[in-house]
């Protein structure tokens, strides 16, 4: 179980997080929304201890992230990023095996290629991808890519940052099905971060609403419409008028 | 005198700046250092940044030295005729190639060269959160990117000081022989004969500073980036001025260092 409690992170006069408490149990996955620029990437990776949050504490099963060993616990997290953050500089089969090519999870290099390739299959992409460099593809094959890249070692944390942005809306329905049939498959934990209500339905177990700093609202995905908080029903509806200011 | 106190308030705020952006490039070259002795390293990486730093920066360490070795033998030659001093030419083209503008064009040209690129390259990965990407599969960016870039200098950049002065005297011997009408043979024996072993450890020794110095600001401006494509250039330029001003300063103490003993 990840928790975070009490959580305050500022860059310079601007305060992101203002105490947020939120509780994600093992197994489940959670959607994290809010408008752009609340602090949900920031939130995201305080909790992989990128970045340090000013006070407050964020337990893994119980351990500080901060205190934890990095290695071991950087094992147990899977990552797609917004662009996909694919090194230009290696082929798509090495960003993918990236992690069994070197460190504790170090494989030969055969079979680090072929556990790559699956994974590519697994995505919706054929071998022949796997000797391309990421610029020779296309926005939503990175995606594909970079979600490889997140569930090659197995993780049982998985966390997206926005995985359907920039992508046409067949493409984030493809990523969406393929989020959530890999996190069943895996059993895995999932914390998702988007604005794209279409992806929160389509992946999530549970929902939070991060509004000026803190988690407004929290609860099933199911209860989500019937919330009556008026901040989440502005934002669930994409409504101007509300307690959300359209201009932040 | 309210003015006064603002000038010098800015020239504090400057001097201050800069005092606090050399101890955070100190801390960081320290970081570096420590992270080159232990493990992981990652030969692959530091394979590549080899051919990098030092292969592919040959052709332009080469054209560099070898125009300005034989600029300098005219240069030499013309400025020595007002005391009749022409001969001394292979003496002068070596010492000065050896000692002081073979270190220095080298060390400038791969500010130039592998500064900027290193910079640019770091700084994207950087604002592209590929060194997020590093760190969540339990990957040191410092190990993984600065420390095969910065053995590199290490290790490549005297080797191109030492090839860039044997390219100077070349070039200063070709216009020698070519064009000022020296014998082949009392060149090449008047500049063997002036070297020093000191002259050449000097050299290289510079060449391992300048090495050091090219690729950790390049590596520093790169992970310290903001966001977008002018923080891109912003580190950029960045890391090319700061490698150029410190090889020089470098430069100097050096000098001042090893012919005072």
């Amino acid at each position: 179980m990840i928790e975070l409690s009490d959580v305050h992170k500022a860059f310079g006069p601007k305060k992101v997080l203002r105490g947020v408490n939120l509780k994600i149990e093992g197994g489940t996955s959670m959607v994290v929304i809010g408008g752009s620029g609340t602090g949900k990437s920031v939130l995201l990776k305080s909790v992989l201890g990128l970045i340090r949050p000013d006070s407050g504490t964020i337990t893994l099963d119980g351990e500080n992230v901060l205190t934890a060993e990095r290695d071991a616990f950087l094992a147990r997290f899977g990552m797609l990023f917004q662009g996909g953050a694919l090194f230009d500089s290696l082929p798509v089969w090495q960003n993918v095996a990236f992690r069994l090519l070197r460190g504790s999870l170090k494989r030969p290099k055969a079979e680090a290629r072929e556990i790559a390739i699956e994974k590519l299959r697994r995505v919706g992409l054929t071998p022949d991808v796997a000797d391309l460099f990421p610029a020779e593809l296309s926005g939503g094959m990175q995606k594909r890519v970079g979600l490889a890249r997140a569930i090659a070692a197995e993780p049982e944390i998985i966390f997206f940052d926005e995985p359907t942005t920039g992508l046409d809306p067949i493409m984030s329905g493809v990523i969406n099905d393929l989020i959530r049939e890999i996190v069943v498959e895996m059993g895995a934990t999932a914390m998702t971060i988007t604005h794209d209500m279409t992806s929160v339905r389509a992946i999530a177990d549970n929902v939070a609403m991060l509004h000026d700093g803190v988690i407004q609202w929290t609860g099933p995905v199911a209860e989500m419409d019937a919330s009556g908080d008026p901040y989440l029903d502005q934002f669930i509806h994409g409504r101007a008028e509300g307690p959300i200011e359209a201009v932040r | 005198m309210s003015w006064i106190a603002a000038l010098l308030a800015s020239i504090g705020r400057a001097v201050l700046n800069a005092l606090a952006a050399l101890g955070r490039i100190s801390i960081y070259s320290g970081q570096t250092i420590g992270h080159m002795a232990r493990p992981p390293i990652y030969l692959k990486e530091i394979g590549s940044a080899l051919l990098s730093v030092g292969y592919f920066s040959l052709p332009v360490v080469g054209l560099t030295a070898f125009f300005t070795g034989g600029a300098l033998a005219l240069q030499i030659y013309s400025g020595g005729a007002r005391f009749n001093a022409e001969a001394v030419v292979p003496q002068i083209v070596a010492i000065g190639m050896v000692r002081e503008l073979g270190p220095v064009l080298v060390g400038l040209m791969i500010a130039a060269r592998v500064t900027s690129s290193i910079a640019a390259e770091i700084a994207t990965m950087k604002v592209t959160e590929q060194i997020d990407a590093l760190v969540t599969l339990s990957t040191h960016p410092m190990k993984y990117l600065t420390v095969p870039r910065v053995l590199a200098g290490l290790v490549m950049v005297p080797l191109l000081v030492g090839l860039g002065d044997i390219i100077g005297v070349f070039g200063g011997y070709i216009v020698g022989i070519k064009s000022l009408g020296f014998n082949s043979a009392t060149y090449l024996h008047n500049t063997v004969n002036f070297i020093e072993a000191r002259d050449i450890v000097s050299s290289l020794t510079k060449g391992a500073a300048f090495g050091f110095i090219a690729t950790v600001m390049g590596c520093y401006y790169g992970m310290n980036t903001t966001r977008g494509a002018a923080g891109v250039g912003k580190a950029t330029k960045g890391a090319v001025e700061a490698a150029a001003v410190l090889i020089l300063a470098a430069n100097f103490i050096l000098t001042s260092i090893m012919f005072s003993i």
